[in-house]
């Protein structure tokens, strides 16, 4: 395994080369490469660029799929939705860039994805993001999240795609590397799906969009393959900056070029410029390519060779066009006033040549730079001792545990954010972010039926506490979220955002977490049809949480009948369908009092993905008015989120659920004329955690636990015996009604009440008010 | 049949989906910001969106366009525009509309449904409509306070105002949309293309459409 | 060409500069307008009023002041 040195030294070494990497070149090279090759190399064979450290684990996913269209290895993955349409997708991080300047970070990230969905022919249609950052105490954490929302609302705006969902979290292992992962879908008919692969000797390579400049520079080995440490600041020229105006006349101008056909291929420039992108698309064509730095239109008139090569300036596209339609090309790029120059062209022979002019500046076999970069093996060793400590305790004996989940900003009401994203431009968004468990967007626009619904999951804090598990719940989790709306899992994309590799217990959270998103993968049937990685998100201070982020998209048939997630009106019946079997570890409560479970309950997978079918085939009968799966905080936090919206409140009577589904037995010995539940007391806290749970953690176990498998359904009181005969195969319990000013939630010796305006003041005051 | 002509600029991001409302209520077509010929539409609508990216400031470059001298004389003439948005803030630079939009007074962008009053049934965008009544309608925007130095003085120009509590930017009085003295350039910042479908949300937008194929009893 | 918005025009972007001053230490600050600000060179002068009254500027709720740079 080669060990990665930064400091003085050598000039590989300050690129992010190791030795044993440097020798590989040379060897490789026959001779020691000049400075042009070697900063092409530099990127190439990056952590970012090379996936030198997860290729061989990511082997391990299911890549095959009934409705697979495009797999991983493109651009972007793609699904058939029918009707001759397809849906690309993919999931990007870009963690490192937001952490360094937020707003552009979290922008130019917007910007990447989208370009990675047109440059595979498909028009972006929807954006969803995955963020995480410190608790939101800090100053710091706040300045963050402002503007990286702020970010993501100014490009994907103004660019003119809907933002439809995303999640937020706040967990302190991110106060120093916070997380973003941009997601986009892009609709196309399957004629406009379009590969990378440049193909046709003699053809010319074009490269259309903004002018080259110095933006990133280094950017990808120097930010994506380091820790954060001190003196951030240096890094800051490398920070690129985001045109959303550019980027929209370049989503017209190629779309518009692969509808009249004028292009034989067609990539994105993202990491690593011109660099990555032409010597993929050679790669991938099995060709060559000779590129002049003397026709790359400039910002800045005095950029060296390599500089060009390597530059991030965002809003380019490469593309490979036949010699006789060069001139049909420039005159739709002439319309839409998007530059376009040709500056190359595809040769036989297998060699990335860089010229100046006339003068031959580097010259670098394309087969190395894109495959030769060293795999290195992972050392995975589970950690025998604590690798986090324990959040610290936010809630004592005497608090209201349901109020104190639902202002806990990771659980509290999003809106804030929402409200900062256009969610309807494109006219197909039948669900708006939180309005329903996933985001659905229907396709008659597009001469399609039936519409796509999409979700986005993660979970840092469960996957920490058991890798395996917290990965294939980020899975389930999606899956759930997509049945609520009464969609069909077609596809995946995930972001494996960790820690440092090479360092053992990092390798053996990231093995475990891969081996859990297999599994559940394989056990829904649902391939992974491409991704990102992100690694070495580490401070001094330590690791982030192991976080795989999921992004499922999923059809379903008729979006008219698509629940809600919350209760619209009174009368309603409202029932917990599912196999829950709720537990303390890794909660939201379970961290507001200051713990952190190691191991979790197992997921028997094939269960779930069977209820996960009956759960669709309920919410698309019609008969569901609302569905909402349980998951932070609970099914206490769940009722009450379904209560909050239209101020409507519920009676839950519980009692039938106490022992069957709980971590422990036996009634509650406590005040049962108190009004509100009786926390644990401190006894008891230490009994749980060092004897077992006691009656009353078994309480909690089952209003706050959590877990995949719990759905609840609410029905007019007429269609609650259908409904239950399509629920006839999973466990089906009629818990209450809807109706009145109050969640109330009983117990066999207790009874929780709180106000909905009480419950809904705390929900939707506690992001907004932390910035007041 | 009406026919609209929805113009698209570099950087319009929601004519699109006007094309798709007006289409429910009659025939339409993009036109080109280049082009000076409106192809004999009945009725101009000028859309949403990020023309030049808000460059400079929202609608000033996008107002220089020829197809927008073409309006101009169109509107000149008597013919109905209608400004969305993006639109409206064009017109107002291309002074077709009284005032100004200025950054929302949250100095962010607000996507949220509101309800907003009809206070002048008599354009020909809103003839379908009945005096008072509300509807809703989303808005999406960064800059929609509408100023205008003498408020008092628009009197039956004001065409549409957010309901009571409604104001999402911080406009004068509460105006969402105004006209022209003429009355027959309408423009206001909610997105009545985005309220024409119910599979979406409301249908009230529609009415707007609507009027302009409207034909009294 | 410096662009600022208008007197009496409401500007938050100023309000909010203006709020958070002392929160870092700054006190005695008042009075805060952001606008922005158009470097250009011409070779024609007389023309500047016109170019920053048509395009650059919004006369109805900015006002501009030019600074000559050379």
């Amino acid at each position: 395994m080669g060990t990665r040195v930064i400091g003085a030294g050598s000039k590989h070494t300050e690129l992010g080369l190791t030795d044993y990497e440097y020798e590989q070149i040379c060897e490789k090279l026959g001779r020691e490469p000049n400075d042009v090759e070697l900063a092409v190399f530099s990127l190439m064979w990056s952590e970012h660029c090379g996936y030198k450290h997860s290729k061989k684990l990511l082997r391990r996913l299911p890549t095959e799929g009934p409705h697979l269209l495009l797999g991983p290895g493109e651009n972007a993955g793609a699904v058939d939705v029918g009707d001759g349409l397809a849906i690309a997708f993919k999931v990007e991080s870009h963690n490192h860039p937001s952490a360094v300047e937020p707003f552009e970070g979290a922008a130019t990230g917007v910007g990447g994805i989208l370009r990675d969905i047109f440059a595979v022919g498909a028009r972006p249609i929807a954006v969803l993001d995955s963020l995480r950052f410190g608790e939101l105490d800090s100053a710091r954490s706040r300045y963050l999240l402002d503007r990286v929302v702020a970010g993501i609302g100014h490009y994907g705006n103004s660019v003119g795609v809907a933002t439809v969902g995303g999640e937020i979290y706040f967990e302190s292992p991110y106060e120093q590397n916070c997380l973003v992962n941009a997601m986009c879908l892009g609709i196309a008919p399957h004629e406009r799906l379009t590969r990378s692969a440049a193909a046709g000797v003699g053809n010319h390579v074009v490269l259309l969009g903004a002018l080259t400049g110095r933006d990133g520079i280094g950017g990808a080995s120097v930010l994506a393959s380091a820790e954060l440490g001190d003196g951030d600041e240096a890094k800051r020229p490398s920070v690129q900056i985001g045109d959303p105006f550019e980027e929209k006349k370049l989503i017209e101008c190629c779309l518009e070029l692969l509808d009249r056909d004028l292009l034989a291929s067609l990539q994105d420039l993202g990491a690593a410029g011109l660099t990555s992108s032409s010597s993929e698309m050679a790669s991938k064509g099995q060709v060559g390519i000779d590129l002049d730095m003397a026709e790359v239109p400039l910002r800045e008139a005095d950029m060296e060779p390599f500089e060009i090569m390597i530059s991030e300036s965002q809003e380019r596209m490469l593309c490979v066009v036949e010699p006789q339609l060069l001139d049909a090309v420039f005159e739709v790029c002439q319309r839409w006033e998007v530059r376009a120059t040709a500056i190359g062209t595809v040769t036989g022979g297998n060699r990335l040549r860089v010229f100046d002019g006339d003068d031959l500046v580097g010259e670098m076999p394309v087969d190395v730079l894109v495959d030769g970069c060293p795999l290195y093996d992972l050392e995975p060793e589970k950690p025998a001792g604590l690798v986090y400590t324990a959040p610290a305790a936010r809630i004592g004996d005497a608090d209201n545990v349901l109020l104190a989940l639902l202002r806990s900003p990771s659980i509290a009401s999003k809106l804030w954010a929402f409200e900062q994203y256009d969610p309807l431009v494109g006219s197909r968004t039948v669900r708006r972010p939180a309005q329903a468990e996933a985001a659905v967007l229907h396709l008659l626009h597009d001469g399609g039926h039936g519409a796509v619904a999409v979700s986005i999951e993660g979970n840092g804090r469960r996957v920490a506490c058991d890798p395996y598990v917290g990965a294939a719940e980020a899975v389930l989790e999606c899956a759930a979220n997509l049945a609520c709306v009464g969609a069909e899992p077609l596809g995946l994309t995930n972001c494996l955002n960790f820690g440092n590799p090479e360092k053992p217990h990092i390798a053996w959270q990231l093995t475990e977490a891969v081996d859990g998103l297999a599994d559940a993968c394989r056990a829904l049937n649902t391939p992974v049809v491409g991704g990102n990685v992100s690694l070495y998100n580490e401070a001094p201070e330590g690791p982030i949480y192991p976080t795989p982020v999921v992004g499922m998209v999923g059809k379903l048939p008729d979006p008219a009948v698509a629940p809600i997630n919350s209760f619209p009106r009174e009368g309603l019946v409202v029932v917990l369908a599912g196999p829950f079997a709720p537990a303390l570890a890794g909660s939201e409560v379970e961290k507001l009092r200051g713990e952190l479970a190691d191991g979790l309950p197992a997921v028997d997978l094939a269960s779930h993905a069977q209820t996960l079918a009956v759960i669709r085939a309920a919410t698309r009968s019609g008969l569901v008015v609302a569905a909402h799966d349980i998951a932070e905080g609970g099914l206490g936090v769940a009722l009450a989120e379904m209560a909050i919206p239209a101020r409507v409140g519920v009676r839950a009577d519980l009692r039938s659920l106490e022992n069957d589904s709980t971590e422990a037995g036996g009634s509650i010995a406590a005040d049962s004329a108190a009004p509100d539940f009786p926390a644990a007391s401190a006894a008891n806290s230490r009994a749980r955690s060092a004897a077992g749970p006691s009656a009353a953690s078994a309480s909690e176990a089952l209003l706050f636990g959590e877990g995949a498998g719990g759905f609840l359904l609410a029905c007019a009181r007429e269609d609650a015996d259908s409904l239950a005969a399509i629920c006839a195969d999973i466990p089906f319990t009629r818990i209450g009604e809807t109706g009145g000013n109050e969640i109330v939630l009983q117990l066999r010796t207790a009874s929780l009440s709180l106000q909905v305006e009480e419950a809904a003041q705390a929900y939707e005051r506690a992001v907004p008010s932390s910035f007041e | 049949m009406t026919r609209f002509g929805v113009i698209r600029f570099p950087g319009s991001c929601d004519e699109v989906d006007a094309l798709l409302a007006a289409r429910r209520f009659g025939e339409a077509e993009l036109l080109w910001h280049r082009d000076r010929d409106l192809k004999g539409v009945d009725a101009v609508v000028v859309p949403g969106g990020f023309s030049y990216g808000d460059y400079l400031r929202v609608g000033a470059i996008a107002r220089f366009s020829p197809v927008m001298e073409a309006v101009a004389e169109f509107a000149a003439d008597g013919g109905p525009v209608l400004g969305i948005c993006n639109g409206f803030q064009v017109l107002c630079e291309a002074h077709l509309l009284p005032g100004a939009l200025l950054p929302n007074t949250s100095l962010r962008f607000i996507a949220r449904q509101v309800e907003i009053e009809v206070v002048n049934a008599a354009t020909p965008f809103t003839r379908a409509c009945e005096e008072a009544t509300q509807l809703s309608i989303p808005v999406k925007h960064t800059t929609g306070r509408y100023y205008h130095p003498h408020p008092d003085s628009l009197a039956d120009q004001v065409v549409f105002r957010y309901a009571p509590g409604q104001n999402p930017n911080g406009s004068l009085a509460d105006i969402a949309g105004v006209a022209n003295e003429a009355g027959n350039v309408v423009g206001l910042m909610p997105h009545p293309e985005h309220a024409v479908d119910p599979l979406v949300g409301s249908a009230d937008g529609g009415k707007l459409f609507e009027s302009m194929a409207w034909v009294p009893a | 060409m410096l662009i600022r918005p208008k007197q009496g025009i409401l500007d938050p972007q100023g309000q909010t500069v203006e709020r958070a001053l002392p929160a870092l230490g700054f006190d005695g600050v008042s009075d805060v307008r952001v606008g922005r600000m158009v470097e250009l060179d011409v070779e024609d002068e007389s023309r500047l009023a016109e170019i920053c009254e048509r395009l650059l500027t919004n006369p109805l709720i900015e006002d501009y002041e030019i600074v000559d740079d050379r």
